[in-house]
């Protein structure tokens, strides 16, 4: 299916961005899967904590690109109209572009701020938000211009307002390290269990509308029970980060209790994207499209739903808490997500977008099954460490350094899966890039 | 149920939600003088934060469990180490960095600076973390 605006275009460079970061952020991720095993890999030039703040911020980065073309390329068939301005879509672009690289670059010169995730110095800070409110002033005139507001396009929007809204508390740093702490997750457990998942579910519903064809209305009530059951669940569920950091212990209940149910709305994408394929009125010639798409509701549900639900409980946290079994569920949690939503988007926009039918779908078979297998594994090996982590840290009282040697094992598989996942990016991205020379415009 | 009822019960039961969230915030900041005991953040403490978060100690370290997981826990490293023993390994971080395997970078930390990182911890042992972490390896 040919792109019905001549803006959506615009989509465009937002993919491409978001595919090269991608590529950067495995990179960095590979250098610290190795000073895991070999720690004088690369230092004291580039140390494991600056690796891993460039591995872990191009990959949200990425994602924010990837979502943003998202966005550019459905809001105009949502809401029948062309975008508000594609020039200031292309100057928000630039702008973002040139924050994250300078971002990544200066870090690799010490240049950065103080607290995980949050690394990003204050005028990169201030330059994101700006790039986000330019996007949501596009968006939001898109839509009042537009003929159409559907739930998709709202809940959609709502997403990335509460985005935006949360991110302002990364500007506050109390002295007081716990309340730091405190705040600090209003950011991170409100993006990723909160708000990210509202854009997920829209981009989810805008897919599983285009591949088959079932009825808007079916979706739409959908969508209301995902962000529904996200929010009733994902807000008091923060309280699962709040059970040993000094704040009161009635956490453990309020945050146990509601966050035990953090695993329905996944579920309920699941049960989704089955309901529209049983419904389905055409059979899309895009079959990797489908693919991606039904893949990242269960491999979310696996990843964020289950291996989250497996540590929620203090009973269990308090002994699982800040090991590699973290390691592990943030890992299959961000890939089953977001990182898996982007591409199923990215599969089923970019060829449209190139006129062409579908990128090489044989390639895109088996850079999903590479990827997806690989990062199970990944994240199979790391509850492997965390296991014998937690046993030997945590219950007999070993020595952390002394632990880590009796996890080398480990380390290598999680490395060696690292490589077969870079082997399935690499298809992918050959894939991508390769199939750009037959595109045709217009 | 149709559409839009389920949209209101959505919308009904976030806000419910989000309030009770704001209530358990405030009790968690009612809390905090007698968990925290703001009084002891003294100026060394204050410095001490900054020093942890010029050199992003967080991306390898874990405190209260949260961080990277490549190096030792600390916020009880006082009770591992006791007081002597951390503020060594600080002023020969200072030289030329620490540790055998993995190592901790060598880090321009004056005197002021190990001080203030000191006090800091001195701080953080003494935060009432429901009897986290299990033992003092952290
Ligand atoms: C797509 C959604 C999710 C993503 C991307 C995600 C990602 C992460 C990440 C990166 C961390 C580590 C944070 C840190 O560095 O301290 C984490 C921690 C945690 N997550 Fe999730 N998560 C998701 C959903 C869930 C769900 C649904 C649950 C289950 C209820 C859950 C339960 C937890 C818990 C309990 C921790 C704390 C682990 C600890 O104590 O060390 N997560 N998550
Ligand atoms: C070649 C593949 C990869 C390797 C070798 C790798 C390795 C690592 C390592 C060593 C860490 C640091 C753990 C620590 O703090 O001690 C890490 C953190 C992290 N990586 Fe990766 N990674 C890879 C791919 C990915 C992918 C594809 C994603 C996203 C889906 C991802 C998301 C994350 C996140 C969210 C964290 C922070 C986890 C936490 O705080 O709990 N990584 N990675
Ligand atoms: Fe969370």
């Amino acid at each position: 299916m040919k792109y019905q605006y001549e803006s959506q275009q615009v989509a465009y460079p937002f993919f491409v961005a978001a595919m090269l970061l991608f590529a950067g952020q495995i990179v960095f991720g590979l250098i610290i899967g190795a000073q895991y095993m070999w720690p004088d890999f690369l230092f004291p030039a580039i140390p494991f904590h600056i690796a891993r703040m460039i591995h872990i911020n191009l990959l949200v980065v990425w994602l924010i690109f990837g979502f943003m073309g998202s966005t550019y390329y459905l809001i105009p068939e949502e809401v029948e109209g062309e975008l508000y301005s594609v020039k200031l879509a292309i100057t928000q672009f630039w702008l973002f572009l040139a924050g994250g690289v300078t971002a990544v670059v200066g870090y690799l010169f010490r240049w950065h701020d103080g607290r995980e995730f949050l690394e990003q110095p204050f005028i990169i800070k201030v330059a994101i938000v700006i790039v986000v409110l330019m996007f949501i002033y596009n968006i939001s005139m898109t839509m009042l211009k537009g003929k159409k507001r559907t739930s998709t396009s709202i809940v959609l929007l709502i997403g990335f307002i509460g985005m935006a809204l949360l991110y302002l508390f990364a500007f506050f740093k109390p002295d007081n390290m716990i309340v730091d702490k405190y705040y600090w997750w209003l950011v991170v457990h409100l993006w990723v269990e909160g708000v990210w998942e509202l854009i997920m579910a829209a981009i989810l519903s805008f897919l599983l509308i285009k591949l088959t064809g079932a009825e808007r209305e079916v979706a739409e009530k959908w969508l209301y029970i995902i962000v529904g059951l996200t929010f009733i669940t994902g807000i008091i569920g923060t309280g699962h980060h709040y059970y040993w950091i000094g704040a009161p212990e009635f956490w453990q209940t309020w945050g146990a209790w509601f966050s035990v149910f953090e695993v329905l709305p996944f579920a309920a994408m699941i049960a989704f994207s089955f309901d529209m394929l049983s419904k389905k009125t055409r059979s899309h010639q895009n079959k990797a499209a489908i693919l991606w798409t039904v893949g990242t509701t269960i491999m979310s549900f696996v990843g964020a739903g289950v291996w989250g639900f497996l540590h929620t409980m203090p009973q269990i946290n308090y002994y699982t808490h800040g090991t590699q079994i973290t390691a592990s569920h943030g890992h299959m949690a961000f890939f089953g997500a977001y990182v898996m939503i982007v591409i199923a988007m990215i599969s089923y926009a970019v060829p449209n977008l190139r006129n062409q039918e579908s990128l090489n779908q044989k390639a895109e078979v088996i850079a999903f099954w590479t990827m997806v297998i690989s990062m199970l594994f990944m994240g199979l090996s790391l509850t492997g460490a965390g296991i014998v982590q937690v046993y030997l840290q945590r219950i007999l009282g070993m020595p952390f350094m002394e632990a880590q040697e009796h996890i080398a094992l480990f380390y290598g598989l999680r490395f060696f899966f690292g490589i077969t996942f870079t082997l399935g990016l690499g298809i992918y991205l050959y894939d991508f890039f390769s199939s750009a020379k037959s595109r045709t415009k217009g | 149920m149709t559409k839009s009822s389920v949209r209101n019960i959505c919308i009904g039961g976030s806000g419910l939600t989000l309030v009770i969230f704001l209530v358990l915030t405030y009790l968690t900041h009612a809390s905090f003088p007698e968990r925290t005991h703001p009084e002891n953040i003294s100026e060394e403490v204050v410095w001490g934060k900054k020093v942890w978060e010029k050199h992003v100690c967080i991306d390898c370290h874990t405190l209260l469990g949260e961080g990277a997981y490549y190096a030792p826990e600390l916020g009880n490293v006082i009770t591992r180490l006791g007081e002597e023993g951390v503020r060594e390994i600080l002023e020969i971080t200072a030289e030329h960095g620490w540790g055998g395997t993995r190592r901790m970078p060598q880090f321009d930390l004056s005197e002021k600076d190990i001080d203030g990182l000191v006090e800091f911890f001195k701080w953080m042992n003494n935060v009432n973390a429901s009897n986290w972490p299990p033992n003092k390896e952290g």
